[in-house]
């Protein structure tokens, strides 16, 4: 069985996000590369599902990164995964999510898989489309907003996230499946895991190897960024005092109630 | 693009851009193992510590990690380099000293001393599981009356047929009273040897020292071996005198250099957060000059200190390290760490007594740091003799 996991590189989401006023696109200069933390839980599920199935399962993660960043890839090799292949190239820079989706679909289509497996959303633009969009382009069943992933009798069923609970849902391989923080805490490279990364591989595609018939890059982006705006100031928070923890608490609760919060 | 083209101010906490002399793996390992402290130290350490405790599952998690013996190769072990080493030790000791010493005796002491002076069978039989975590080992070369001075130690083995008698006390014991072995040295007829003794052997036993002020997260133990029965296969073959343990000392020592500069970042770190929320006299004290000075006085030291380490990883890496110079590093940083320790807590003020920062429990910690592994008169005294070509020791 072969498992890919789409991986995007953010800025560090423990650095001060900045946005440059005239691009008007998240600034990444300056700031440490990481792996988004959401495709670390997607990494996770991986690996979980290819311990619990042995044999020959394995898992490649997929990137669509600048060449110059790909090292930051072997943080996944040396969680475990087997190897890793990037789809690189300047005419991609600035796709959105569909242009993003399409060229990753061809990508996955090349290299072949059983399954799919996407963090929820991105860090950084956080729109949360690409695993749909993803789904759709390469034409198979995309069961999203997954807690909990297991292969049986050659299915995938997956516990999918609802407000209220979850659905038991299942659908045929080849499949995707993105996950949430549920499906377990990534682990951490072993330093055995980082000694032993170096000698994995990191293949290169790039847009010309994939036939790409629609353009992809700012060019093929269907959304326009029109303006940023910070988020508005919040109003200032009211402070209560109490002599103690139960009148604390009643003080709370009526507000939570006038409120109508409860 | 005036962004790009500018030289970007340095960051407050790396202020000399270490990290971007980094190689990715190198940079892989400290953010892993930073991850590691971030997530699993540092919310529980301060109860640990007020209840003097170190949990005996830390060892299995750190085994899972991979840091004991993270510097050995094969066992079970990562072979990682030497700077990778010293980065793992930085962080784990950003996160208490008691838990880098833990590490350090596992690896660089009772690990590094099967590794480099056991027999095959030993290596086999031990190294694979104290990697792992499941066993503990710790390193018996102190004693109560000898501890600047161990050639005069006065724990000894003797011949009993092709067995060994072990007698003597050994004191301030890393883990002793968590440990399944321990490298014990002794006299015997044949000058200093070391012996491997497992805990269970008859004969042993462990005293923990309670009732201390620093490394509180560490066990610290007083070994006790009365006429210990060990086989033949106990002793380690290849180390003869007193330079097996001071080799295993160097290594020690080397992570100290590292270590000690963790923990004096994470000092620095707290008084510099600290000192830009703290507002007196209507404006963060952070703002004040004497404040500045004190901060950094501390960048200064903790920068410096750092890219000693750095320096002298790299010549480890490249076998061109003397002994000696682990000295200049383990005396430099230490009294850095410490001195850096104190100011950091004048910053915090009456909030740098509590253990709500980390400050005062780095501090109490160093105390220790500064003697154990070489006291740092000591060190002084190596390097005097490095430099002078007299010994002054006695």
């Amino acid at each position: 069985m072969k498992i890919v996991v789409t991986v995007k590189l953010v800025p560090d989401p423990n650095a001060e996000k900045r946005i440059d006023p005239v691009g008007m696109r998240l600034v990444r200069s300056g700031v440490e590369t990481v792996l988004n933390p959401y495709d670390e839980y997607a990494l996770e599920a991986a690996l979980q599902l290819r311990e619990r199935l042995g044999g020959d399962t394995t898992v490649t993660a997929f990137s669509m990164v600048p060449e110059s960043t790909k090292e930051t890839l072997r943080k996944a090799l040396a969680m475990g995964v087997d190897d890793a292949v990037i789809l690189s190239d300047a005419s991609l820079a600035g796709s959105d999510t569909w242009a993003t989706a399409y060229a990753m679909a061809q990508g996955l289509k090349k290299i072949g898989f059983d399954l799919v497996i996407c963090g929820g959303l991105a860090d950084d633009g956080s729109t949360g489309g690409v695993p749909g969009a993803l789904a759709e382009y390469l034409g198979v069943p995309g069961l999203t907003n997954a807690r909990h992933l297991e292969i049986v009798d050659g299915k995938l069923h997956a516990q999918r996230e609802t407000d209220s609970g979850y659905q038991v849902v299942s659908g045929a391989l080849p499949a995707l499946v993105s996950v949430t923080m549920a499906v377990g805490e990534p682990r951490y490279p072993s330093l055995k895991g980082i000694m032993g990364a170096k000698k994995k591989s990191i293949a290169t595609m790039a847009p010309a190897d994939l036939g790409l018939d629609r353009a992809v890059g700012s060019d093929g982006a269907k959304t326009e960024l029109l303006a940023i705006a910070p988020p508005p100031a919040r109003g200032s928070a009211r402070v209560v005092e109490a002599a103690d923890g139960p009148t604390g608490a009643k003080i709370i609760f009526d507000f939570l109630k006038e409120k109508k919060l409860i | 693009m005036t962004e790009s083209m500018r030289v970007p101010l340095p960051d407050a906490l790396d202020f000399l851009g270490l990290d971007a002399q980094l190689t990715d793996e190198e940079r892989l390992v400290r953010r892993t193992v930073a991850d590691f402290v971030a997530d699993r130290i540092l919310p529980r350490i301060a109860t640990w510590f007020e209840e003097g405790i170190l949990p005996r599952e830390l060892a299995q998690e750190l085994g899972a990690l991979g840091v004991l013996g993270m510097h050995l190769h094969g066992y079970g072990c990562a072979g990682a380099s030497a700077v990778a080493y010293g980065l793992a030790c930085l962080e784990l000791e950003a996160g208490d000293s008691g838990v880098r010493s833990f590490a350090s005796v596992q690896g660089s002491l009772a690990m590094f001393a099967i590794y480099r002076f056991g027999s095959d069978e030993q290596k086999e039989r031990y190294l694979p599981r104290m990697a792992a975590g499941e066993l503990i080992g710790c390193f018996g070369l102190t004693e109560p009356d000898f501890g600047s001075d161990p050639s005069a130690m006065r724990t000894r083995a003797r011949r009993a047929g092709s067995d060994w008698l072990l007698s003597g006390t050994k004191m301030w014991i890393t883990s002793g009273g968590i440990a399944d072995l321990a490298i014990i040295w002794a006299q015997t007829d044949d000058g200093i040897r070391g012996f491997i003794v497992e805990s269970a052997t008859p004969g042993f036993s462990a005293r923990n020292i309670e009732k201390k002020l620093s490394l509180r997260a560490s066990v610290t133990s007083e070994l006790v071996l009365d006429e210990c029965r060990l086989p033949a296969d106990a002793l380690l073959p290849e180390a003869r005198g007193l330079s097996g343990p001071l080799a295993c000392l160097n290594e020690a020592r080397f992570g100290i250099t590292w270590g000690a500069m963790g923990a004096a970042r994470a000092c620095y770190a707290a008084a510099l957060e600290y000192s830009k929320t703290r507002v007196q006299f209507g404006r963060p004290i952070s703002s004040f000059q004497l404040t500045q000075a004190k901060l950094v006085e501390m960048a200064l030291e903790v920068n410096k200190g750092t890219l000693l380490a750095l320096h002298l990883g790299r010549m480890k890496d490249a076998g061109t390290l003397h002994p000696s110079q682990v000295s200049f590093g383990k005396l430099n940083n230490v009294r850095e760490a410490l001195a850096i320790a104190r100011s950091a807590r004048s910053v915090l003020g009456a909030n740098g007594v509590t253990l709500e920062y980390p400050v005062i429990r780095h501090m109490n910690n160093l105390e220790s740091v500064l003697t154990y592994e070489g006291t740092s008169e000591v060190h002084t005294l190596i390097l005097g003799q490095a430099i002078t070509g007299s010994s002054a020791f006695v």
